[in-house]
């Protein structure tokens, strides 16, 4: 059951998932046009394929596995020059509030 | 309050969610080295820091693991699994999804014995741990802090998790149900099972309801405990703030409360509304899992006798006890080792004597696994020879084991070296107590004209002045015969 | 006019003059880049050109020539790579502002398969932020011009990559295919363009836009290149557990066995609303077709109709989870924030572009609780209807055919403002990507603006050889 409209206060849910800090014009444009796509998309929801099986993959492989042997990864500091903050060897970031993990 | 107060009106209902870190060589999804405690960011690369670009490949031990998990657990294991992307941010998970299975899991419908009582397992599924921050100012918690440090050596470490059916009703029987599922883990060679360096992490749904009651109440998850002791601390403390809130009419939400080990309570973690759709979707850089008849057989091959059949086949064969049997396989090794000394020639009643009474306070004291004994098994059954013999009393035995287990020299040489063989013949006993009844003559004359009280004081005297001479290598047996002999003679 | 002499000289070509010591790899270098730094600020097909590390590289071939060493099938060929493909210790950017500068320590498989092959890289190309796009307009660094009319886009995302094998920047490209990412700018810009089968070609170090959909591929100005470097990037990856185990089977020796007895379908749902022009240069394609021996006839795969619609539903679905990860964190962008929460949402706010927030927004929608099912799963299994109608039309057809798009290049900003319009120019390229299957784009003649015409030609998984057989023989007959 797709939904009837996208409200700009589903925007704004979708935007709290998605980390993505919006602008009140962004806000207002993707309101609109999230619905516009969703309603071509909705094509979709209003076939009956109730006995066709969802394909999630292209390829029929299955058990692909790598044997569990080390080997060296990249160079620490070669990783840290590429990230905005460090300290001690380490990522630093602003503090964490406290939402809860999974 | 406690458990057994509970018993009254409401009865407790916990389901236990466990995670084992997987005792592989490298990670889950790359090549990088699985190793606890090395320098910070060391054994990370493209995968596994989850840089653009960079795609998993699942390591086969992991599902080798899994598959012995199957088979330990008697989980069925359909046709194929898949992996699942759960969809959340955290920093110190890279990708900002975790790899994890969510409907299609790789072991389903599984039992444990715990005590007798069986303990349905829901699922066990294969996924990836996170990174590890570090907290910096506040105190070092996490909300108070000024900013946090990220470390990725543990991401993408492998992990199963292993989900109990809410199917227990105490603090003791959900420590029974982990006490037991590490030792099966420990014993299939899948995890190291350290809870307290964190190989393996428990959380503990707990809901109560009215005794006779069979619904499900509002439950609430329990995080953060890192012993044994503090699971069934923290889960005696839940019950007993769920039981009270029920009785003051208060709601109880479904929330994920933590645990504090200090302060000794449970305080609930905040969460944003709708924080929690993870998005679950297919992980299209995977490929399904479907374990075939040959990789199925080498799990079966690979698989001892599991804690509970042994302990079965310990207590008939041996004639000890139940919980003299569960004392052996509570530590791990310690059951193999007692079963050495037995093939080396040892009784099992002696074996397991010795074993769960000497040797596990050595290993206690010296923080030792049994495989890390400089006294091998049979060196054990040796001694244990040297006893049934008469060649030593249990107290020097008890000196010799002690030694033994130091320096790891066989029973027999330290009994040759220190001179300490039992002195068992009569003549050289007897010219002992002779000894020492001719340096002692005011006891042996008090003993014959005292009262009981005074024979029994004066008689455990001349004993242990005979002792003390023998340097403690008198047969006690003969020793008491001819005392006995010698003083009404 | 044949296709050997449309573009000057041909990467087969350079190769073998390479290889045989006629001329110099540093020689062919140097006039590639001189032909960049002549006509480059006009197209801007390149984010980066790497001009010292490609003579560096050139001088390396020649010398391994010298030693009497051969360095490979692409001995000296200049490539374009799409910037959406890892280069150690050089940028690589996805045309966004959240990975500016941001240097991988670590090289995409089909780059170091290139590379090893001979090839000397040139530069990175332009592309449609994180390859959301069908007509380069989504770059953060400014748009590439079509080279055969600069008042038009090249097509997209690859559409750098397109525009500069067409100006002649490069000989060869490589490109990433997700709806149509390489066909639609290869038919724009007059060049062939590749999507080779679904797990042929390692996505190791190819940045993910659609895990499930994307995949590396050629550009280059003849059918006969194409194949080269289809055979130079194809084979099984150990790093990708999407790459299909067997050995690749090269497509090069298939390349002129002409079409004796080929059968062709054209796909009838995909001939609705596409341009009068464009339909009559298919028209002619069929012609050239009958007339090399293939017998063409109608083929009908109903469910391509709603590709569409489930590509864009997938595509952002699996496109929201992919970008979860520039975060602010590890790489890239930061945009400061009171509490980590706060820094991701103002570093992801500022660093993406309209597009891919629109995609990301699209796609965390559709895998939202409550409309999984309608939306995400619903599109699965059209994809699996898709995948079946095509079984079917391959059991009467060993090929397909279509225009790659409805109509020629468009003007800048003729679809900017309607997001819907843009993605409907991918409908007939979208099925393929859904199935996993192989296609290529042959430019044939041009449309009523003068402008470039592509036809494409389907085949199924692992139908390359018959693929490339029918494409040579539409380039040996083109108008």
């Amino acid at each position: 059951m797709a939904p009837e409209r996208i409200t700009r206060a589903d925007v704004e849910h979708v935007a709290h998932l998605a980390r993505l800090a919006l602008t009140e014009p962004e806000i207002e444009e993707l309101t609109g046009q999230l619905g516009d796509i969703l309603g071509y998309a909705a094509q979709v929801s209003a076939l009956d394929l109730t006995e066709v099986p969802p394909t999630a993959h292209p390829l029929p492989l299955v058990n692909v596995f790598r044997p569990d042997e080390a080997r060296p990864g990249v160079d620490r500091d070669e990783v840290l020059a590429q990230a905005p903050a460090t300290e001690n060897n380490r990522f630093r970031v602003p503090r964490i509030l406290g939402e809860a993990r999974g | 309050m406690s458990t057994r107060e509970v018993s009254k009106a409401w009865e407790a209902v916990i389901g236990l969610e466990v995670h084992v870190e997987l005792a592989t060589a490298t990670k889950l999804f790359c090549s990088c080295a699985n190793e606890f405690g090395a320098e910070p960011n060391t054994n990370v690369c493209p995968v596994c820091l989850g840089l653009p670009g960079s795609l998993p490949v699942l390591n086969e031990r992991v599902v080798e693991f899994a598959l012995r998990l199957g088979e330990a657990f008697e989980f069925s294991v359909p046709a194929q699994s898949i992996f699942h992307r759960k969809n959340y941010f955290y920093p110190d998970m890279p990708k900002d999804y975790q790899v994890s299975q969510y409907d299609a899991p790789i072991c389903v419908d599984g039992t444990l014995i715990v005590d007798g009582t069986a303990i349905g397992i829901e699922r066990a599924h294969m996924e990836e741990d996170t990174g590890k921050s570090l907290h910096v100012g506040g105190s070092g918690r996490i909300h108070e802090a000024d900013h946090s440090l990220v470390d990725y050596n543990r991401a993408g470490v492998p992990l199963m998790e292993i989900v109990s059916r809410p199917e227990m009703h105490s603090a003791e029987q959900a420590r029974g149900y982990v006490s037991a599922l590490r030792g099966v883990l420990g014993v299939i060679g899948v995890s190291d099972v350290k809870m307290e360096e964190g190989s393996m992490r428990v959380d503990a749904n707990v809901s109560i309801r009215p005794v006779g009651s069979d619904e499900l109440r509002t439950r609430v998850e329990v995080k953060n405990m890192n012993s044994l002791r503090s699971l069934g601390r923290a889960i005696d403390y839940e019950i007993a703030r769920q039981i009270e809130m029920y009785e003051t009419d208060e709601r109880i939400v479904q929330e994920t409360r933590h645990w504090d080990e200090d302060a000794g309570v449970t305080h609930g973690m905040r969460t944003k509304e709708g924080s929690e759709d993870y998005r679950y979707f297919p992980e299209p850089d995977l490929v399904p899992v479907a374990p075939d008849d040959s990789m199925r057989a080498r799990a079966r091959a690979s698989i001892p006798e599991l804690p509970a059949a042994r302990r079965v086949r310990l207590v008939s064969e041996w004639g000890i006890a139940d919980h003299e049997a569960a004392v052996l396989l509570a530590e791990p090794g310690l059951a193999d080792y007692a079963e050495g000394a037995v093939a080396a020639g040892a009784s099992g009643h002696d074996a397991t004597n010795w074993s769960v009474g000497a040797v596990l306070g050595y290993l206690n004291e010296n923080a030792l696994a049994p495989q890390g004994l400089l006294l091998r098994p049979d060196g054990l059954a040796e001694l244990i020879g040297l006893v049934s013999d008469g060649s030593l009393n249990r107290k020097l035995a008890t000196d010799v084991l002690d030694e033994a287990l130091r320096d790891g020299k066989r029973p027999k040489q330290i009994v040759e070296a220190r001179g300490l063989a039992q002195v068992s013949d009569e003549g050289a006993v007897g010219a002992l107590v002779d000894d020492v009844f001719a340096q002692n003559s005011d006891a042996v004359a008090d003993w014959r004209g005292g009262d009981d009280k005074l024979k029994k004081k004066k008689r455990g005297f001349l004993m242990g002045e005979v002792i003390k001479a023998s340097k403690g290598s008198a047969d006690t047996a003969v020793l008491n015969r001819l005392l006995d002999e010698k003083l009404n003679g | 006019m044949s296709a050997a002499t449309r573009n000057g000289e041909t990467a087969a070509e350079i190769a073998a003059a390479v290889r045989s010591g006629t001329r110099s790899a540093r020689e062919v270098t140097d006039a590639y880049l001189g032909r960049i730094g002549a006509g480059e600020e006009a197209v801007h097909a390149f984010n980066l050109v790497t001009a010292d590390a490609a003579r560096a590289r050139a001088d390396e071939i020649d010398a391994m020539i010298a030693d009497g060493h051969d360095p490979g099938p692409l001995a000296g060929v200049p490539i374009a790579l799409k910037d959406n493909l890892c280069t150690r210790g050089v940028a690589t950017t996805c045309s966004s502002r959240i990975l500016a500068g941001w240097e991988p320590p670590y090289t995409a498989t089909v780059v170091e398969r290139v590379v090893a092959a001979g090839a000397v890289p040139l530069g990175k190309t332009n592309l449609d932020e994180f390859a959301m796009g069908s007509s380069t307009e989504n770059s953060a660094f400014g748009p590439t011009r079509n080279p055969r009319d600069p008042s038009r886009v090249p097509g997209g995302s690859s559409g750098g990559s397109a525009a500069a094998v067409a100006a002649e920047f490069a000989p060869l490209a490589l490109g990433s295919d997700t709806g149509g990412s390489i066909r639609q700018p290869a038919a724009f810009c007059g060049v062939v363009g590749v999507k080779p089968t679904y797990g042929t070609v390692s996505r190791y170090g190819l940045i993910a836009f659609a895990s499930s959909l994307d995949q590396v591929g050629p550009f280059a100005n003849t059918v006969t290149d194409a194949a080269l470097l289809l055979d130079a990037i194809a084979g099984p990856d150990p790093l990708d557990s999407t790459s299909i185990r067997a050995e690749w089977n090269p497509v090069i020796s298939a390349v002129d066995e002409g079409i004796e007895g080929l059968r062709v379908g054209v796909v009838t749902e995909l001939l609705d609303g596409i341009d009068a022009d464009v339909a009559a240069r298919l028209s002619e394609a069929v012609d050239v077709l009958r007339a090399g021996g293939a017998k063409v006839g109608d083929a009908s795969v109903p469910a391509a109709i709603h590709g569409l619609a489930a590509y864009y539903l997938i595509a952002p679905a699996e496109a929201s989870s992919n970008l979860a990860r520039y975060d602010g964190v590890r790489y890239g962008l930061r945009v400061d924030g009171v509490d980590v929460a706060d820094m991701n949402a103002k570093t992801r706010g500022a660093g993406f572009g309209a597009e891919v927030k629109r995609r990301i927004m699209l796609g965390t929608y559709a895998l939202s609780a409550g409309y999984y099912d309608a939306y995400y799963g619903q599109a699965q299994r059209v994809r699996t209807l898709v995948i079946r109608d095509f079984d079917a039309a391959y059991r009467d057809f060993d090929v397909l055919l279509t225009p790659t798009t409805p109509t020629t290049a468009f003007e800048f900003g003729d679809k900017t403002g309607d997001p819907l319009s843009m993605y409907l120019s991918d409908v007939c390229t979208i099925p393929t990507n859904l199935a996993g299957h192989p296609a290529i784009s042959v430019p044939f003649g041009t449309g009523a603006n003068g402008m470039p015409v592509g036809v494409q030609v389907l085949a199924p998984a692992l139908g390359e050889r018959a693929m490339f057989r029918a494409a040579r023989a539409l380039e040996l007959g083109a108008p």
